[in-house]
């Protein structure tokens, strides 16, 4: 009994998340719009509902309707596969990510995630590291030039900053010294952020976010003017979505990872102080993760509109030359560090 | 007495993967339902600017790819080896200090011989920047005063 | 049935069909896909066994590091290349099955005679708490201080080692 009771509030969770999960990134989407617009001082969407509010679903309806042109010297069942893999990764990550402190709620204490976990941190290395594949496989299985090199340089890409966002953690988990995404948020209680106590670790995290989502000025995966649309040059339809859906799920992750290792997670400095309630504090605690995410997902948004891109080699000597020894050097001052506090 | 299994944290992960899986899946499959499907021969061609394709599609690349996986790999193995060390570091004390420091300094080493040995260096691109090897007569002082030309002609 | 059970035959099922689906397939490529989602029913079974390090390491380094490298090697050499080297190389073959007829023959061993019964379902119950992470560092840092710099002279061995055997390789 008790056991259906935890699977009927589990999928209730599940389902929950994963709505709005899809909504954020829709919205995401028109948000990007709205403010490259601003960038480049245009109106952007403003047709579609009011100030184009309903653009996403727009959107999602015309990809929809979209006819799926799979060239003829494609592997068809392989090139299906590609967006499934990059969306189900995308989605699979949001699993471990706290939102919020726990609240009892009907007579049992409910914790503001989907599931904590002891492994927290490297499920979202290993999901990582499993989503360069998508990449890969969309570009061989397109079977055209531009896909295979588009393909090939981006999971290069991406394992040349795995190595560098891992070693970035490493030193956020030496000071939490746990693994589970909840106690690293609980360690950086007060302002003892770990943006304050590691600043090298942060920026070189924040880079390599950065090269993991594909973003400019990372995106040469997909630089149009060489490699036409990069690996998802013969996509089409909702396949196409499912790549586009997948990058913008990969953005509202990378700042939500942000904000739960380094930015304090849902956690607002000197709350407790104020003597509010339990309910009044979670809903304030879950309103400030939400903030935090949100500036940074402007900040994504913005670098994107105002950098250039990097060349290839360049972009291979900033991962391997700069930020590895960085982040190295992250973790000797992060080890440094918790001996003179301690 | 409770003899029923709990849901685990990784059952409540299990079935959130498998909700995703059955998401995407149903996405894609809605659409397929929907949409239209007129294949023509020239609309299933691989794009390649508007030509017709020009031999196989699954070229050669460069070497360096795998010189990269290959240290990636290496550098992956160091990571996860490091991870017991990060959780129980604030237990152990020196003595975690110690070792670690020793582990770090060979894993630092193994990148500096790559440095060294060029292995993390790309293909930079080779400007041909022109060079003049001969030397050019400083013009005379009045070179533009001959062609000058009044400019209200011009515009008018 | 527990759910225990239930879970226990989806992810074994799932890893013997990805394997045989890796020997079988003639694309090096889809073979490759089917051995990472070998790796992933191999982790699902860790997990069962509570061995968390284990299934993740499996996902991180196995299916996430190593497969990229068996990939790009597999796109290194052409599609093409790669089915004349097979359909060339008869000896390869019967020695890959008289090596593959040993292996089977020496693990069968090991389960059906070489370990007592006993000490298997002792080392079960006591699994719980060895599979944490934390306490494989704890047991690293106090017991196997040795071995765990030794590892550390072995990778940097093997990056030196890698890079001299790639470049004599291709140049």
């Amino acid at each position: 009994m008790e056991m259906w009771f935890a699977f009927v509030v589990a999928l209730l969770k599940v389902i929950i998340i994963a709505h709005v999960v899809l909504i954020t990134v829709s919205y995401l989407v028109y948000f990007e719009r709205k403010i490259s617009a601003w960038a480049q001082n245009r109106i952007g969407p403003n047709r579609v509902g009011p100030a184009g509010l309903l653009q996403p679903f727009a959107d999602v309806l015309k990809l929809l309707l979209k006819e799926d042109i799979v060239p003829t010297n494609a592997n068809k069942k392989i090139h299906t596969l590609a967006p499934i893999l990059a969306l189900f990764v995308a989605m699979g990550t949001f699993a471990v990510i706290p939102i919020g402190p726990s609240i009892t709620l009907f007579g049992i204490v409910n914790p503001f995630v989907v599931a904590d976990v002891n492994i927290g941190i490297l499920y979202v290395l290993a999901l990582t590291s499993i989503g360069v594949y998508a990449i890969t496989f969309a570009g061989w299985s397109s079977g055209s030039k531009y896909s295979l090199i588009g393909g090939v340089r981006s999971s290069a890409q991406m394992i040349s900053y795995e190595i560098s966002m891992g070693f970035s953690i490493a030193g956020v988990l030496l000071f939490a010294g746990s693994l589970s995404p909840q106690m690293i948020v609980e360690s950086q209680s007060g302002l003892m952020w770990n943006a304050l106590l590691q600043p090298i670790g942060f920026i070189t995290f924040v880079v390599a976010a950065f090269a993991e989502t594909n973003r400019l000025p990372f995106d040469l995966p997909e630089a149009e003017p060489e490699l036409v649309g990069g690996f998802h040059t013969e996509y089409s339809s909702m396949k196409f979505a499912g790549f586009f859906l997948a990058e913008y799920a990969n953005m509202i992750i990378a700042s939500s990872l942000i904000v739960t290792l380094y930015l304090g997670g849902w956690q607002v400095p000197f709350l407790e102080k104020l003597g509010l309630s339990e309910g009044v504090n979670a809903a304030i605690q879950v309103g400030s993760f939400f903030v935090k995410m949100g500036v940074l997902l402007f900040f994504f948004i913005w670098v994107r509109w105002s950098l250039p891109r990097f060349r290839y080699d360049q972009l291979m000597d900033l991962g391997w030359k700069v930020m590895f020894p960085l982040s190295l050097l992250n973790v000797v001052w992060a080890a440094v560090l918790a001996m003179w506090i301690k | 007495m409770n003899n029923e299994p709990m849901l685990t944290e990784f059952g409540k992960i299990f079935l959130f993967l498998l909700l995703a899986i059955i998401f995407v899946v149903m996405g894609l499959f809605t659409a397929r339902l929907i949409r239209p499907s007129r294949p023509t021969k020239e609309k299933l061609l691989t794009y390649e600017c508007g030509e017709d394709s020009e031999g196989s599609s699954w070229i050669k690349f460069n070497i360096r790819f795998y010189v990269i996986a290959l240290i990636f790999i290496i550098f992956d193995v160091e990571l996860v080896l490091l991870v017991p060390w990060l959780l129980v570091y604030k237990e152990i004390g020196f003595t975690a200090f110690f070792v670690g420091f020793i582990f770090m300094f060979l894993l630092a080493a193994g990148m500096v011989y790559e440095w060294k040995k060029g292995d993390l260096e790309w293909a930079r691109p080779k400007p041909i920047i022109p060079v003049l090897n001969r030397t050019i007569k400083p013009l005379p002082e009045n070179a533009f005063a001959t062609q000058e030309t009044p400019s209200s002609e011009v515009t008018g | 049935m527990t759910l225990e059970t239930v879970l226990f035959w989806i992810f074994g099922g799932l890893a013997v069909v990805a394997a045989i689906a890796t020997i079988t397939r003639k694309n090096p490529v889809i073979s490759a896909l089917f051995l990472i989602l070998n790796f992933g029913g191999l982790a699902g079974l860790y997990l069962l066994l509570n061995a968390q390090f284990i299934a993740v390491v499996q996902i991180i380094v196995y299916a996430g590091a190593i497969m990229v490298l068996f990939l790009f090697v597999i796109m290194l050499l052409r599609p093409d290349d790669e089915k004349s080297f097979f359909a060339e190389n008869k000896q390869i073959k019967w020695t890959g099955i008289a090596i593959g007829t040993f292996l089977f023959a020496q693990l069968a061993y090991v389960i059906f005679v070489g370990v007592p019964k006993q000490s298997i379902v002792r080392d079960a119950q006591r699994s719980v708490e060895i599979g944490t992470i934390e306490s494989i560092g704890r047991a690293l840092f106090t017991q196997f201080l040795v071995p765990f710099e030794a590892i550390a002279f072995v990778l940097l061995a093997a990056t030196i080692g890698a890079l001299v055997l790639a470049k004599k390789k291709f140049d």
